[in-house]
């Protein structure tokens, strides 16, 4: 070539960006693992206390309601625009909320309650362990003989556990409410024959998976927040990469997972 | 008694320790002195176990704590109080919840009652006894240095680790925590290490006086000879020269 750059080196160089990004990801999913484990370790030593979960579990699930709300009563109405649109000529309107409820309780609900939740949630606890990072805060902890990882991080990742499925709930109720006010509205459905509707199309294990999926995206959020937290170094420009990248790969991971456990419960579990 | 031989650590490829011999000698109060950059609050991370060092002992009343486990070293830094150069008070609790907190979480059968007695106690050592349902984020830098102080002592430590107790403050409230620093220090008797720049807060507060500079102790002295010395280097740092063996960052 006439710079004397050869398709080898261009070769050898792109196998080295390709190894240098995989190691640095590798590196990451271990330092990940890592924080899992001490603080499961650490929270096994010694619990970790009911006051700070249940104020997590107040400012994740309680203090993110009305956001979930608004989210899912407009989820439950577009899903019920759309599908009367697609059943134009070809289905009965009459399996309009069969197909809403089932849309919303495997899918829509688990999946847009968790980006919402990732979100609000996972930004602000990066955030929040952030700037205790670079203000020296968690090193008082530590210096204190306080785990950081069962004083701070446990009680997030439990809040976030225990209170998306719970969200997720209100998520799936509030939709298929927003569903059966379009449908009876402007849709030409009648009440009892949304219901009668629901009642059809609903299956237990539809709503189980959704809520399963529902806890593993809790975990996702609660500690991809603190992981990208306590990764915070140099000041607030630091905090402000760490809040996004912990949105960013919490909802990235919570797409990948969601394909993962869609086809281990729908192809295998409920085959 | 704490025994530091041989400590080494890079950061960023740069050598911070290179080969740091040190003791704090029982009930004592050391003054780690040195310009900025030259591993001074490094030492007093690595003295509590915040960071590793690349080679090296620490030893606690003769216990080894370079390669301890977490676990092991929640129950060293029990013994320690440390007061961070930033106060590092938690801007979520108020000052009295900073000050329960490690009794708390330590002396989890200690009555509610005696916690509050010890919080007020210790309020009131540094001057702040009204100030405990205050938020953090409305006092001054001189009563945020004080709250940090009267969270250090909490726990009765044995070890108090200070850094950078004065820097920030204007003279007049440094010196305050000054008299405090040394007020506590004939009153507790616990050994303690002060990391700082400041000579005057060294002279105020110090049994002895070592001077830090490229990873090592270049000067070792109680405060007279401090003041009556020859060492270029300890020389050029009270007289506060920027001509000497010392070169600027």
């Amino acid at each position: 070539m006439a710079n004397g750059v050869t398709p080898d080196d261009l070769a050898l160089g792109g196998l080295r960006l390709v190894r240098g990004r995989l190691g640095d990801w590798l590196a990451e999913i271990g330092r990940v693992t890592t924080m899992m484990l001490e603080t499961t370790q650490a929270s096994l030593e010694r619990l970790p206390s009911a006051r700070l979960v249940v104020q997590q579990m107040a400012a994740i699930g309680v203090d993110s309601l009305w956001l979930v709300i608004v989210v899912s009563v407009f989820t439950g109405a577009v899903a019920a625009v759309q599908a009367a649109y697609q059943f134009t000529a070809v289905v009965p309107l009459k399996y309009l909320s069969g197909v809403i409820l089932r849309s919303v309780v495997i899918e829509l609900g688990p999946v847009l309650t968790a980006l919402v939740i990732g979100g609000r949630v996972g930004a602000s606890i990066a955030a929040e362990l952030g700037t205790m990072k670079v203000t020296e805060q968690i090193d008082a902890l530590r210096a204190m003989g306080i785990s950081p990882m069962r004083y701070l991080v446990a009680p997030r990742v439990i809040a976030a556990i225990v209170m998306l499925p719970i969200l997720t709930v209100y998520a799936d109720a509030i939709a298929i409410l927003g569903g059966y006010i379009v449908a009876v509205t402007s849709l030409n459905v009648s009440a009892p024959t949304y219901v009668q509707g629901l009642r059809e199309f609903f299956h237990m294990k539809d709503l189980l998976s959704g809520l399963l999926k529902a806890v593993f995206f809790g975990n996702i959020i609660g500690i991809m927040g603190c992981y990208y937290g306590f990764q915070t170094e140099g000041g607030a420009e630091g905090v402000g990469r760490a809040t996004t990248a912990a949105v960013v790969t919490s909802c990235v991971l919570i797409l990948i997972l969601d394909y993962i456990l869609a086809t281990i419960l729908f192809r295998v579990v409920f085959a | 008694m704490i025994e530091i031989r041989g400590l080494k650590k890079r950061l960023s490829r740069r050598p911070v320790l290179d080969g740091l011999d040190l003791d704090a000698r029982k009930g004592e109060t050391l003054v780690v002195l040195g310009p900025s950059g030259t591993g001074k609050s490094v030492l007093l991370k690595h003295i509590i176990g915040l960071m590793q060092p690349d080679q090296g002992s620490i030893r606690i009343d003769g216990e080894e704590i370079v390669g301890l486990g977490e676990k092991a070293l929640n129950q060293v830094r029990r013994r320690f109080g440390m007061l961070f150069q930033s106060s590092a008070l938690f801007d979520s609790m108020t000052v009295g919840e900073n000050v329960a907190l490690a009794l708390q979480e330590h002396a989890r059968g200690m009555d509610p009652g005696e916690v509050r007695r010890r919080v007020e106690e210790r309020l009131d050592w540094v001057g702040l006894k009204d100030a405990a349902i205050m938020k953090p984020a409305s006092l001054s830098g001189g009563m945020r240095k004080r709250v940090g102080l009267a969270r250090a002592l909490a726990t009765d430590p044995e070890y108090v680790l200070y850094d950078e107790p004065t820097t920030g403050l204007d003279p007049i409230t440094a010196d305050v925590i000054n008299q405090l620093i040394r007020a506590l220090q004939k009153q507790l008797h616990m050994t303690s290490v002060v990391v700082t720049h400041d000579i005057k807060s060294a002279y105020s507060v110090a049994d002895r006086i070592v001077l830090l500079y490229q990873g090592r102790v270049k000067y070792d002295g109680t405060v007279d000879e401090t003041r009556r010395t020859g060492d270029a280097m300890m020389r050029q740092f009270i007289e506060g020269s920027s001509q000497g063996p010392i070169q600027p960052l």
